[in-house]
């Protein structure tokens, strides 16, 4: 079987790994890489658990083949906190209840970080059509789209509240 | 399944390398290719990618755009000239699927997918082929053929004059992210008063997105009033052939088709409060 290398940046470290031609990006970073933030859900782009940020663009990581993404700067949730401090919107997840189980939350995590990037004051319409790629069995949505809103509200996601 | 990978340095090379191999596929933004391979589809064993950037480019050429086929739906949604297709192109699953998809891969895409494609039709979109022919988008679509040999690099459209010429409406049971009950496009190009040149075209109400050649009659060389409408409504079973899927049957696609071309054609007459 073919193995092609790939360089990427994960989360601020460089990395290098061997892929499998065809291989995608979640098995690479779960497997390969030791990332076990972004989930396996559907493996067909409709659940949104494997979501991560590639080059500054929300992206399902399940589609992503992983040879295409040599070169690229790549987020995961691993990589939002600071240690055991976390990020803001972490924290407002708890706070707001905006996780039960939990499976969806590192992916509605990642797609609400690159909103809060690109759109510091985001209409709520703007966070249900930034999530509407992510499905949540549990919470009904409204606890994260409120908690997204209330890091907004505080100035932003890239504050890490106490 | 073991996949071998092939990377050419343009489109007519990856054209020899899919004639030469039919259980090779050609690799755009692979949302739905990463899905087959995903789930062990086992009719095709080699990828073949591009590094062309003809095909990731928007150009302006007087009254069209050609668009790229590697272009994504975020890629024309970003692009200053292209905002007269922002309504198609957002309607194409959520963020993070417009951030891979792309419009080459839209037009390949299986009903009840292909909700961009139909916003092209309507267009009169013209696509290019690796060897540098060109053909008209809705012949391309029906004759589109599955034996995989055929690149799109390129897809050119008209640009309406004016951005209350041209409507598209999806139609979706999930808000705002759905895949589509039906999509109507049009083009309605007025002088006079008179309609001209007017183009529709339906998305997921046939094997492929269609042009709706007897709303098209209907409506050419009328004014856009209520008469007009319900002229052109009620001849919308003669173009169609709505498929049964996991979103609708085609006697509920069938049924409500009229509806919806109804509402569309209201919304451009510019009538808000409808007839
Ligand atoms: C969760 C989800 C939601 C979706 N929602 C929608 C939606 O709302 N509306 C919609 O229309 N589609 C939707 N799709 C389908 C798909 O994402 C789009 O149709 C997309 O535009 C396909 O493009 P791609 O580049 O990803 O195709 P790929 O997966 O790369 O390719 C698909 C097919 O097209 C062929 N192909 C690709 N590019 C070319 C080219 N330039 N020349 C010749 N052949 C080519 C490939 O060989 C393959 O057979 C959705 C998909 C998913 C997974
Ligand atoms: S695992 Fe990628 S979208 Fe579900
Ligand atoms: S918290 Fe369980 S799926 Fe969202």
């Amino acid at each position: 079987m073919t193995k092609v290398p790939v360089q990427i940046t994960l989360n601020g470290k460089e990395r290098s790994v061997f892929v499998e031609a065809g291989q995608n990006l979640l098995d690479t970073l779960r497997r390969s890489l030791g990332d076990l933030t972004p989930k396996y859900g559907c493996g067909q782009g409709t659940c949104g658990c494997c979501s991560v940020v590639i080059d500054g663009q929300i992206r399902l990581s399940c589609l992503t083949l992983a040879e295409s993404v040599d070169g690229s700067v790549i987020e995961t949730v691993a990589g939002i906190g600071d240690g055991a401090q976390l990020h803001a919107l972490q924290t407002a997840f708890i706070t707001h209840f905006a996780a039960q189980c939990g499976f969806c939350t590192t992916g509605m995590l990642m797609s609400a970080k690159n909103l809060l990037d690109n759109n510091p004051s985001p209409t709520r319409e703007d966070v249900v059509e930034a999530i509407s790629g992510n499905i949540c069995r549990c919470t009904g949505y409204e606890a994260i789209i409120n908690a997204i809103l209330d890091v907004a509200a505080q100035g932003g996601s890239g504050r890490q509240l106490s | 399944m073991s996949i071998t990978s092939v990377i050419c340095p343009s489109a007519s090379d990856a054209a020899r390398v899919l004639a030469s191999n039919n259980r090779a596929r050609f690799f755009g933004g692979g949302t739905l290719l990463m899905r087959s391979i995903n789930e062990g589809d086992q009719s095709f064993d080699t990828i073949v990618r591009i590094n062309d950037p003809i095909m990731m480019q928007i150009q302006n050429a007087g009254r069209q755009l050609i668009i790229g086929a590697g272009v994504t739906m975020s890629g024309l949604l970003s692009n200053r000239d292209a905002q007269f297709l922002a309504s198609a192109a957002r309607s194409v699953g959520g963020p993070a699927i417009r951030n891979m998809a792309t419009v080459g891969g839209n037009l390949f895409a299986p009903s009840p997918y292909g909700d961009f494609t139909t916003a092209l039709i309507a267009l009169d979109g013209i696509a290019t082929l690796a060897d540098g022919s060109t053909v008209p988008l809705a012949d391309f679509l029906l004759k589109r053929k599955n034996d995989h040999t055929s690149i799109v690099t390129q897809i050119s459209v008209n640009r309406p004059n004016s951005a209350d010429e041209f409507h598209f409406l999806k139609v979706s049971r999930v808000k705002p992210k759905g895949i589509a009950v039906m999509t109507f496009a049009a083009c309605l190009p007025r002088q006079g008063g008179r309609l001209q040149n007017v183009r529709v075209a339906a998305g997921a109400m046939a094997p492929t997105p269609v042009r709706m050649v007897s709303v098209e009659q209907a409506l050419e060389g009328q004014g856009l009033d209520a008469g007009t409408i319900e002229a052109a409504v009620g001849v919308v079973s003669h173009d169609l052939a709505a498929p049964t899927d996991a979103i609708a049957t085609s006697w509920y696609r069938a049924e409500v088709a009229p509806v919806h071309l109804r509402r569309l054609l209201i919304g451009a007459s510019g009538h808000t409060g409808g007839y």
